[in-house]
């Protein structure tokens, strides 16, 4: 068995978390799509899709990846800037670039790119990394962060800084380090706030800060989710049983906030085994980095699989108002296609360290 | 370069302090998913009960639900009053992306006006946008069709049904069955004052007129409840528990349809008012007046052109002559004022007066004609019925004085209310001494009391008045409140009301009473009465009396010319009357406007309406005559 999964360079554990938890995915998408067949249909083939995408990437050997950090790096902040000049506009942000084959979002490969450039960059050198190299791989990381928060993208600017910060927090950079660079970004807030964020932005945190306020208007998504999830309960209120969701108070039901219907519907008890379910990949994903052969490889898988548990903590965070309301899928489970590709391409590249690893080392 | 580098990189350090630090990181995720984890606690278990409250009160709406309107029925049962499902076009606001362009394409599939259009405009205005606004009241069947096939098209659009007065017998009862309208502010404001809000919350039409005004609270029944669950746009689901409604009370007039018919088609176009009522009970079998116009035009909203159409028309549609119609009583109420004078111990039945056609008072220049030029002889009390003749009644008039005549008729009702379960109702007008002086800051002056024997002079009477007062004296002063109810139907029972019955009038020597009947028994039945001709071979025995009102004073030596007199001016012509003579069932008023003498206009018509209703009601044979008994009678009422 051991072997089977070996020759087709896929992980068993990892697999069988994330196929149960697009399982899970599925039957909520069911319930929040209003039981529509099709949208399920739909969603089956793009996970199809990304599956096969997954699969396709844990054939690739981890010394390629390195080998390719830095064009795919360069390729997509090229992209990002094309993107800031010929994109195309959707919903007042500009994220699309259509290069007439196809229509895809640069950004996306940020998400993979980033951390691939870090842990390239830094496992050149010894660890734990010197200051200097930290301080360039903050460049690197803020470069396509600020291209992306200009589009503006705040949700996907984060997990792309996230993402490069883990490689940097995991290559060993120090302590101390990290706590001035924390006061850094604190006194970097004000600045934030008054000379990068658009309206809608700061609206946004406000509305996070006193959701009541204006219970019609801004505030009605986060106190409706709230009260989805609040309903719940215990036990939840049984699936397809949701009257948040059935009766559409609830906003964006299969896609950002299908967290809330879960929880309306499958109550504490659900949301406790879903969390398990995501630590378990997250546990899983960084069993892998530790025994992965080589730092690059160490640093991408692990950055890769932290970045994966800030969309949970993101998406969850906002819908149930413990943080401001950001664009963030709840990963696998939300409606979608486009970050279900990024997400199980970052697992293909995953699975690929774990499964291809050469004999002679050291 | 590289290759060297790593040679001398200490790998094993290098893995264990990304180890330590994934292990931190885990650490930390862990730290997170424990405060995710206590932050849904406190969603799921601490707050859950609120939580769990507002979500029902998002999902969970109490609407009340209107009560069936009672249901009304004529005395044989045929329906009067129905609820008929309408059908309306209703737009949500919300739910439909270009309403411009919707409302276009709407006008192109139905007939829509503009007017309807800006109706809706208006209206959506003021609603939210959530709630269906009317586009088009009162779809046909067609229309529903029509719109039902391409219902895919308009999104937000649809066709509601709910229950709606109907009166299928349009004009023909308008004035005693009224009509139901929409709850306009002054309504709901009653409505609060009287705490009945909440009972109408669901109700569309309150009644507006007529029995459906007087009977509302019987009518209306009591609001029911339903808790349904709604979505976020406020459309009911599904309905989760309901308090059914009480639907109103069924009832049944005293009216019956086929009078009003044979009514209508007896006046035509003339106008005026035809009662008839039940002499042992008060009860209206006929309350009709003419001209009507259709209810159902204001049961939806009468729109302002049909609506001044009626408040303007010189024949004045919207009055119930019946009951508002304030006519001189005239030579109608000579019988009470016989009973009046032999009551009082004024005249006796054998006094005689010698009647030349004037009457004059010593010492005064001013003359009062009699109707006959030459004057009627040697006149008796009841020849005076009989014959109408005004000179009689002068002398009486003078001799009992205003105040006697006053008094003694509001005990019959005169000047006021009769208490008809109608709220359009005059009391019109008994004067006397003081309502003069307060009416005009005037005296009552001697030559004041000259007309009153004749049912003039600042007298008036409606037709219900006069109906109340001769049953009064059928009944020998047993008196009734005249009612358009009759009673409730409860399942297949109708449970028939007791007749209200007011204070009787006291009765002095009964042959007095006696006297008077037999006097408009001889209107209708001897040679001379006034009704003779009108009533000639009928095959039922009546009595009555008739009358001409005049409303125009024409001046001391001339001469009254139907032809000169403008149309209006005319003389009213008007009936008393009741039937059998021996048994009395049933009495009737009849008052013509400007239709020229009571006896030649008004005692054929109520001839016919009497005729009919014997028809209907066929008398047992003991009151049923042959024209040889009838002729037998009159000849012995000749010597």
């Amino acid at each position: 068995m051991r072997k089977f999964f070996n020759a087709l360079h896929l992980d068993p554990w990892l697999l069988l978390g994330l196929l149960v938890l697009m399982s899970v995915g599925l039957v909520t998408i069911y319930s929040a799509g209003g039981q529509d067949i099709g949208l399920i249909q739909r969603q089956i083939t793009r996970l199809g899709i990304a599956l096969f995408g997954m699969f396709i990437l844990a054939q690739v050997s981890p010394s390629f990846y390195r080998r390719i950090s830095t064009y795919a790096f360069i390729l997509g902040v090229a992209m990002l800037l094309a993107v800031l000049f010929f994109g195309e506009a959707s919903k007042g942000a500009q994220r699309w670039l259509d290069l007439q084959v196809v229509r895809f979002q640069p950004s996306e490969i940020m998400k993979l790119a980033v951390p691939m450039m870090v842990a390239w960059y830094i496992s050149k050198f010894d660890l734990p990394p010197k200051t200097k190299h930290i301080a360039i791989g903050f460049l690197l990381v803020c470069l396509p962060t600020v291209l992306i928060a200009k589009q503006p993208d705040l949700g996907t600017s984060l997990l792309i800084a996230s993402s490069g910060i883990f490689a940097l927090f995991l290559a060993g950079m120090r302590w101390r380090l990290i706590l001035y660079v924390g006061i850094l970004l604190g006194s970097f807030l004000p600045v934030m706030w008054f000379f990068l964020m658009e309206d809608y932005q700061k609206q946004r945190v406000l509305t996070f800060l006193t959701p009541e306020s204006d219970p019609l208007g801004a505030g009605y998504h986060i106190i409706q989710s709230k009260i989805a999830i609040g309903s719940g309960g215990l036990q939840g209120k049984g699936w397809l049983q949701g009257t948040q969701s059935q009766l559409e108070f609830l906003p964006e039901r299969h896609t950002d906030f299908i967290f809330a219907v879960f929880s309306e519907e499958f109550g504490l008890i659900g949301v406790l085994l879903l969390l398990i379910l995501y630590l378990a990949i997250v546990a899983r994903g960084l069993y892998i980095a530790i025994r992965a052969q080589d730092a690059y490889s160490k640093l991408l898988a692990g950055s890769i699989t932290l970045t994966f548990f800030v969309y949970v903590f993101v998406n969850i965070g906002m819908v149930s108002g413990m943080l401001p309301v950001v664009g963030v899928p709840l990963p696998l489970i939300s409606y979608g296609g486009t970050s279900m590709v990024t997400l199980l391409a970052g697992f293909g590249i995953i699975m690929s360290i774990s499964t291809q690893k050469r004999l002679l080392s050291r | 370069m590289p290759i060297k580098k790593q040679t001398i990189r200490d790998h094993t350090a290098e893995a264990n302090l990304v180890t330590r630090r994934a292990f931190f990181a885990f650490l930390g995720v862990l730290v997170i998913l424990a405060a995710m984890i206590s932050n849904l606690y406190v969603l799921q278990i601490e707050k859950h009960d609120a939580f769990q409250t507002r979500s029902n009160t998002n999902r969970i709406k109490v609407v009340p639900v209107a009560p069936n309107r009672g249901l009304i029925y004529d005395r044989n049962g045929i329906i009067l009053a129905e609820n008929r499902p309408v059908f309306s076009l209703e737009l949500i606001p919300e739910e439909t992306a270009d309403i411009e362009e919707t409302l276009t394409q709407l006008q192109d599939l139905l007939a829509i006006s503009d007017d309807e259009i800006k109706r809706f405009q208006r209206e959506r205005k003021r609603q939210r946008r959530f709630k269906p606004v009317t586009v088009k009241s009162q779809l046909n069947e067609q229309d529903v069709a029509i719109f039902s096939a391409n219902k895919h098209r308009f999104p937000g659009v649809s066709v509601e049904a709910r229950l709606s007065r109907y009166y299928p017998y349009k004009e023909l009862l308008t004035h005693a069955l009224g009509y139901v309208a929409k709850i306009n502010k002054k309504d709901l404001q009653k409505l609060e004052e009287a705490g009945q809000e909440e009972n109408y919350a669901a109700t569309f039409d309150i009644g507006k007129l007529g029995v459906e005004r007087f009977h509302e609270d019987l009518l209306h029944g009591k609001v029911g409840y339903q808790q349904v669950e709604v979505n976020s746009a406020s459309r009911i689901i599904r309905v989760l528990d309901v308090d059914p409604p009480t639907p109103g009370q069924d009832i049944i007039l005293n009216i019956d349809v086929r009078l009003h018919e044979k009514a209508a088609e007896l006046l035509g176009e003339q106008r005026g008012t035809i009662v008839i009522s039940d002499t042992q009970t008060g009860g209206l079998l006929t309350l009709y007046s003419n001209p009507s116009y259709d209810p159902n035009l204001f049961v939806h909203g009468i729109s302002s052109k049909n609506y001044s159409a009626l408040l303007n028309s010189s024949s004045r549609p919207l009055i119930n002559r019946a009951t508002q119609g304030q006519y001189p009583p005239a030579s109608t109420v000579k019988p009470l004022l016989g009973l009046l004078g032999l009551e009082q111990n004024i005249v006796t039945v054998d006094d005689e007066i010698r009647d030349g056609g004037r009457y004059r008072l010593p010492n005064v220049n001013h003359v009062w004609r009699d109707w006959k030029k030459w004057g009627h002889g040697k006149v008796n009390l009841t020849k005076a019925i009989e014959v109408s003749c005004d000179t009689y009644y002068y002398d009486l008039a003078y001799r009992t004085g205003i105040d006697k005549i006053s008094s003694y008729m509001m005990e019959f009702g005169f000047g006021d209310f009769t208490g008809i379960d109608l709220f359009e109702e005059s009391d019109a007008n008994m004067p006397s001494r003081g309502w003069k002086r307060a009416r005009f800051n005037e005296p009552w002056y001697i030559g004041d009391t000259i007309p009153v024997g004749i049912g003039q002079s600042f007298w008036t009477a409606t037709p219900v008045q006069l109906a109340q007062a001769q049953n009064a004296l059928i009944n020998f002063g047993t008196r009734h409140i005249p009612q358009l109810i009759r009673g409730k139907r409860i399942g297949n029972q109708d449970i028939i009301d007791e007749p209200k019955t007011l204070r009787p009038i006291d009765i002095k020597n009964k042959t007095h009473w006696e006297t008077v009947l037999d006097a408009m028994y001889g209107v209708v039945n001897r040679e001379h009465g006034t009704a003779f001709r009108a009533f000639r071979s009928a095959p039922y025995v009546s009595a009555g009396k008739t009358g001409t009102a005049q409303l125009f004073s024409v001046a001391q030596d001339e001469k009254y010319d139907a032809d000169k007199v403008a149309d209006h001016l005319k003389d009213n012509a008007m009936y008393v009357g009741f039937a059998p003579y021996k048994a009395p069932r049933i009495s009737i008023v009849v008052v013509l406007e400007n239709a020229g003498g009571g006896s030649s206009n008004a005692a054929p018509i109520a001839r016919k309406m009497m005729d009919y209703f014997f028809e209907l009601y066929p008398l047992p044979e003991e009151h049923v005559y042959s024209e040889e008994e009838k002729e037998a009678v009159l000849e012995f009422t000749k010597e």
